[in-house]
């Protein structure tokens, strides 16, 4: 115990812990400024935010999931090629040999579910607390892009074990976009404006005339490096702005009644 | 009955059991408590804006969230497997082919209205209508608690998108739909030989005015009667607008934003005509409507 005294007060242990971890109101501050991960939060809020049946924690769970997702991710891009010779095969090397590949796998699919179910009921909440007005206005619209980011994001990754599901679901979710108005060869005055099969809006969505091989790596690098870059910047601005429009939702003080 | 346990218990169907049941879950929840807090004179959530620190009191909430979540979320992938069918061939197609569950609602209203419309016009509206919610909703009570006297109209509007043409539509669309997207009740079995007898009509065709001329030109009488109907519709706001304009909740909305709300809320109302037009005709023994409104460019 003498021993763990002592190399609490050496330099090194105070390099890394700069407060002691007596509970105190200071300590208690201090656990959160100090904290690269915690100064997310301010040191004190509402007793109101605190409670699971105002906020239903559905925020924080979307961004939990999106953690998980991150790293599950990550983990399967060791094991995936994502061309049309590899992809199907590399599922099922993941599935039936790499050790936990199935749970890695399973975690991001149901993660990935999980997570468009728990923004739209974020967003429920949000709605039916009417946190969207004043001065909230601009961070409802940035959880609108998140909410279109998730489903673009759950709907790419969709495509990637390139097998019937994955590649019938997608035909079906961007044959969509033949119809597209103006820059759709199908859409209301589409060919009006020389929209052909090869050069409209579905075209350079899938790289090419049917969800073929370029889609594959279209959809591969769209879902694991531009959408979440995107989503994580959105994020950022989502998670600062709550912080800069002063903190969770709520009424503003029981004076207004 | 076999046939819907089937498709309840696919693995990949799970999250819309799980969206059916929070949703109706978390409804009846925030009821209670708006209704609750109506009653009284100041909201709970007023009376509990004493501070409390983070370290512990908010750090504990969301350390055992993440533990739960976790715990869920491990179990349900040990014991539940992410389908993988057979490899992707473009030479067999599955039917009914479904796009993601998220999808489904869209996909359903394809029944409804051609692709330009459900795939591209109905999502963007859908996209830019959440955006625009906080600029067209000038009621200033409401926020920040639970409550249904202060917000009526927000709350029903929102919750009848929310709940009736998103989540049932998805539900619709995964749980009844069988091969050729044709309707199943939960009890039938689906019959991938079933063909169902579906004349459909143009809406001025059920007026005697033939949608096309012998020579299979759009018949100009018909052209009109369509516009007169669509564009009619949506004249209702600018009607309603000169109606009530000298009223305070006009005047404090603006035209801007009195535009914005009406074109919103009519478009929303036509997806509900158009989808009655289509379902309840049958149970008449009338043909259902294919089309309000056939142009040579596009049909609505």
């Amino acid at each position: 115990m003498a021993l763990m005294e002592k190399f609490k007060k050496s330099e090194f242990y105070k390099s890394i812990f700069r407060h002691s971890y007596q509970d105190t109101q200071r300590n208690r501050a201090l656990q959160i400024v100090d904290n690269v991960f915690l100064h997310l939060h301010p040191v004190r809020v509402p007793r109101h935010a605190t409670n699971i049946g105002f906020t239903w924690g559905m925020g924080g769970i979307t961004f939990l999931l999106f953690l998980v997702l991150t790293i599950t991710g990550v983990i399967l891009m060791f094991y995936y090629r994502p061309t049309a010779q590899f992809a199907y095969e590399d599922m099922k090397y993941l599935m039936n040999d790499v050790p936990f590949g199935p749970l890695m796998r399973n975690m991001h699919r149901w993660a990935a579910h999980a997570m468009v179910l728990t923004v739209m009921l974020h967003m429920f909440r949000v709605f039916l607390t009417g946190s969207y007005k004043p001065p909230r206005q601009f961070n409802w619209m940035v959880g609108v892009i998140l909410l279109v980011l998730t489903l673009l994001l759950s709907f790419s990754g969709y495509l990637l074990p390139w097998d019937q599901l994955a590649i019938w679901a997608v035909t079906v979710g961007t044959n969509m976009a033949r119809a597209t108005p103006l820059l759709g060869h199908e859409g209301p005055f589409g060919p009006e404006l020389g929209m052909r099969i090869n050069n409209d809006v579905r075209f350079v969505l899938l790289g090419g005339t049917e969800v073929g091989p370029p889609t594959l790596l279209r959809f591969y690098v769209g879902h694991c490096i531009f959408l979440p870059l995107i989503a994580a910047i959105f994020m950022a601005v989502h998670f600062w702005r709550v912080r800069k429009d002063g903190g969770i939702s709520g009424p503003e003080s029981r004076k207004n009644f | 009955m076999q046939q819907i346990l089937q498709i309840i218990t696919k693995p990949d169907n799970i999250p819309i059991v799980l969206l059916l049941v929070s949703v109706i879950f978390f409804s009846w929840f925030a009821w209670t408590k708006g209704r609750k807090n109506d009653a009284q004179e100041v909201p709970d959530e007023a009376t509990m804006d004493d501070k409390v620190q983070v370290w512990p009191y908010l750090v504990r909430v969301e350390f055992l969230a993440t533990i739960a979540v976790m715990a869920v979320l491990v179990l349900w992938s040990v014991f539940l497997d992410a389908p993988l069918e057979e490899p992707a061939n473009r030479a067999l197609t599955p039917n009914p082919s479904k796009a993601p569950w998220y999808f489904l609602g869209l996909q359903e209203l394809l029944v409804y209205f051609d692709p330009w419309i459900a795939g591209v016009v109905l999502p963007t509206l859908i996209i830019v209508g959440l955006m625009a919610i906080p600029y067209i909703d000038i009621n200033e009570k409401g926020n920040g608690y639970y409550t249904f006297r202060h917000r009526k109209f927000a709350i029903l509007t929102f919750s009848f998108g929310f709940l009736i043409l998103w989540v049932a539509l998805i539900v619709l669309g995964t749980f009844m739909r069988g091969p050729g997207w044709n309707f199943f009740w939960p009890w039938e079995k689906w019959d991938p030989h079933y063909v169902a007898v579906l004349t459909n009509v143009d809406l001025s065709e059920m007026f005697g005015i033939p949608t096309r001329l012998p020579d299979n030109s759009i018949n100009p009488a018909s052209f009109m009667f369509g516009a007169v109907l669509v564009l009619g519709y949506y004249t209702i706001g600018p009607a309603y607008w000169i109606w009530k304009r000298n009223t305070d909740l006009m005047k404090k909305l603006g035209l801007v934003r009195y535009a914005i709300i009406s074109f919103l809320l009519l478009s929303m109302g036509g997806v509900v005509i158009k989808i009655i037009l289509r379902l309840v005709p049958t149970a008449f023994g009338i043909n259902p409507v294919k089309y309000v409104w056939v142009t040579p460019w596009f049909n609505i």
